[in-house]
């Protein structure tokens, strides 16, 4: 029988739950487990600058590896500064596990020195959350928060430790559980065959048929099924600003992503398809733009592990609750099974009006040779720099929606980004948590001037880790989505969206001991992008690149209207 | 339409306050919640009624049994139930009102429980309809004080909500 103290079954339970990492901020509640954390070596622990940035590391590391993220953070301020990277997980079903210290159990409702109520705060941005009741529940509950946040729907979980659960001199049988059984949670294991046979027999019978998919597929470690099946069925495939990746952004059948900033052709097809198959993906209204006018000709076919996304906002003919690849998995035996293929006359001439659309080429921009680079351009360069295989991260605005547009994703979990919360300042830490997990790869975070800022302290962290991420500021000057809106909708009155006193970013970066470089020549980009991945592999480069701020996204749906009504560019709208 | 949903729920701290958040942040209104525990001390028996066309309900189910406190869900009002309030009003009761009111209440099948000279506190169960047609029937006009416990609601017949 092992003996341990609250604060070392912590540690110990999350060892034996296969943590590799701990990104955190020590505080008074949390002093015992750090003692514990200092102890051992087998859990490394990453000190942030900032507790959201802890939680972006944590998302960050979770998306790209699968595995749930673990963050660590003192009562009170320490907890709350997280609840944005909670939120951002929780939004994106990542799988996180949150530590919250707590004050002494005795004092809890006294409004105590540091005390907020944790469970309350995070109530509506978790998938579930404990509070400790007794030192000796520690391995068990742990056990239980690993398991709950990635089965199922992957999200976070809150576990609130009051300092009396992790005191050093009270000693406790430590017991792990091999297995967590919950009689209240589980999560789907598959489809119901019928439901998947109706499915199948739609899609065979499609003359317009356009596979749609999510978010849901990468999580799901899913792609490779996703690709077999769109490859086997030769239907054209499109993917949400949540799925990039899940099917080749260079594959033929790729249509590119849909929605609200998705191409012209993916829009259109949507827009006339006879049968959708929607995988892992949730009708979100970045997608749909108005619902009563969603594609009113096609029968939806909808693979969800969440029940309550089907059916939520878009009403679907077949719904099919189950993990999305032992669903894929079985409509492929179902194929191998039919007596009947896909109506092959009806697919090619599809794929010719597919292809008609693609000439039409949403997905224009013009350089203006004497005048200043645009950010499409500059992510082309990155593409080509990187030889599309690195990790991207993003922030939010426009620079976020150019590298979706022109970062071709061929592999899956290699765009990183807060695509339902839409969170300025997740992309940095997001990517330090995936540069420490993948050191020999490339990671670059594609941020403006206006979100880096958000979490920026993140520099001090990168080099005391020797974290050596890229960062790509596609500096314009301007909360450039922002401004977009209101050039569009308010006759271009810029309230606040403009950044009058931006920091010189390359003092700055060399201020932290990093390397900055600016880039306001367009001759300059190519040899900046070289000097970032080659003659300072090894260094934390922040590129700062001036970028045209009067440039839109495009295409951008025409809001309330259908998937086809866009603008395509300032004067051109479907 | 009006549903009654009956929940099986970890009699846990925190539970409760799920449920409530969830109707709370998603915009789904309660109109009676009752919860108490069961025979069984793990669990808790939690019912509430609601209203919202199908879509809305099927998404409030869902929406309640993703939560991870929820054993079982039944939306009551899908099949033959009982269902009863129990409410303690306290009435103005003076000089011929007096034998008036204890007729209707007699009528209802109700019992006065607590007698002062100028007050009658009378106890009634009975489905949501009956108690308010007997707040009708009184005259809102001499009511001082009304209690009502919320909808608790069972299934007819074999069916029970157990693990
Ligand atoms: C935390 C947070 N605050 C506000 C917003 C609203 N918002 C969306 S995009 C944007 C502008 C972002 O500016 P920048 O990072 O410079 O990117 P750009 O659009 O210029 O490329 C703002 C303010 C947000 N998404 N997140
Ligand atoms: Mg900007």
């Amino acid at each position: 029988m092992e003996l341990l103290s609250g604060g070392e079954m912590l540690v110990r339970a999350l060892q034996d739950s296969g943590v590799e990492y701990i990104y955190g901020y020590p505080g008074g509640s949390l002093l015992h487990v750090y003692d514990a954390v200092y102890k051992q070596s087998a859990v490394k622990h990453v000190l942030v600058r900032h507790e959201q940035a802890a939680a972006h590391m944590a998302d960050g590391y979770a998306r790209a590896t699968g595995k749930p993220g673990v963050v660590m953070v003192t009562s009170g301020p320490g907890a709350t500064n997280t609840i944005t990277g909670i939120a951002t997980a929780f939004t994106d079903s990542i799988p996180m596990v949150v530590i919250s210290g707590q004050v002494m159990s005795h004092l809890v409702g006294d409004d105590a020195f540091q005390e907020t109520d944790m469970l309350g705060v995070s109530r509506p941005i978790v998938k579930h959350s404990f509070a400790v009741k007794h030192p000796e529940e520690i391995p068990e509950l742990v056990a239980k928060a690993f398991y709950i946040a990635s089965t199922g729907r992957p999200g976070p979980v809150v576990i609130d430790v009051p300092k009396d659960m992790t005191m050093p001199n009270e000693r406790f049988e430590y017991k792990f559980p091999k297995k967590v059984k919950l009689r209240s949670y589980t999560p789907p294991q598959r489809g119901h065959s019928g439901q998947i046979k109706k499915a199948v027999d739609l899609l065979l019978g499609a003359k317009r048929p356009v596979i749609y998919s999510g978010g849901g597929v990468i999580i799901d470690g899913s792609s490779d099924k996703l690709r077999a099946l769109v490859d086997r069925l030769n239907f054209p495939c499109t993917n949400t600003l949540m799925g990039l990746g899940a099917y080749p952004g260079t594959g033929e059948r790729f249509l590119g992503m849909l929605g609200m900033h998705g191409t012209y052709e993916a829009n259109m097809a949507m827009h006339h398809a006879d049968v959708i198959l929607c995988i892992g993906a949730r009708f979100d209204d970045r997608v749909t733009n108005a619902t009563d006018k969603f594609c009113p000709d096609a029968k939806l076919i909808h693979v969800d592990v969440d029940p309550s996304s089907i059916s939520k906002t878009i009403v679907v003919d077949v719904p099919i609750v189950g993990p999305v690849g032992s669903v894929v998995d079985e409509m492929m035996s179902l194929l191998d099974e039919a007596d009947t293929t896909p109506d092959e006359a009806a697919i090619d001439s599809w794929w010719k009006q597919i292809n008609e659309w693609r000439q039409r080429h949403g997905m224009r921009y013009q350089i203006n040779e004497n005048g200043k680079m645009k950010p499409q351009e500059v992510v082309e360069a990155l593409w080509q720099a990187t030889k599309g295989d690195a990790y991207v991260t993003s922030d939010v605005g426009q620079h976020q929606m150019f590298a979706a547009q022109y970062y071709k994703f061929d592999k899956p979990n290699r765009w990183i980004n807060s695509g339902g919360l839409g969170t300025m300042g997740f992309g940095f830490p997001a990517a330090m948590g995936i540069k420490m997990s993948f050191p020999d790869d490339m990671v670059v975070c594609v941020t403006g001037e206006g979100s880096i800022q958000m979490n920026i302290q993140e520099l001090s962290t990168c080099l005391q880790y020797g974290i050596p991420v890229k960062i790509l500021c596609l500096n314009n000057g301007s909360l450039g989505m922002v401004r977009q809106w209101q050039d569009m909708n308010y006759e271009g009155r810029h309230s606040h969206s403009y950044m009058e006193s931006l920091p010189d970013f390359i003092k700055l970066v060399e201020a932290y001991g990093h390397v900055g470089i600016q880039v306001t020549e367009r001759a300059n980009l190519q040899q900046a992008l070289d000097d970032a991945f080659v003659k300072y592999k090894n260094r934390l480069v922040f590129l700062d690149v001036a970028v045209d701020e009067e440039e839109h996204v495009y295409p951008m749906q025409v809001p309330m209207g259908s998937m086809r009504d866009m603008w395509l560019s300032k004067t051109e709208r479907t | 339409m009006r549903h009654i949903i009956s929940i099986l729920m970890e009699n846990e701290p925190g539970a409760l306050s799920r449920v409530v958040g969830l109707f709370a942040q998603r915009g789904y209104n309660i109109e009676t919640l009752t919860v108490a525990p069961t025979e069984d001390e793990t669990l808790s028996r939690l019912t509430m009624t609601t209203t919202g066309d199908d879509r809305k309900i099927e998404q409030i189910t869902k929406q309640l049994n993703k939560l991870i406190e929820v054993v079982k869900l039944v939306d009551l009002s899908e099949g033959a139930h009982i269902e009863r309030e129990l409410m303690l009003i306290k009435v103005k009761a003076v000089g011929a009102q007096r034998a008036e009111i204890k007729r209707t209440v007699d009528i209802f099948r109700g019992q006065i429980v607590d007698v002062t000279s100028s007050v009658y506190t009378i106890q009634l169960t009975g489905a949501t309809d009956k108690i308010e047609a007997f707040i009708d029937a009184i005259g809102e006009g001499c009511v001082l004080e009304t209690v009502r416990s919320g909808v608790s609601g069972i299934a007819r017949g074999e069916k029970v909500l157990s693990l």
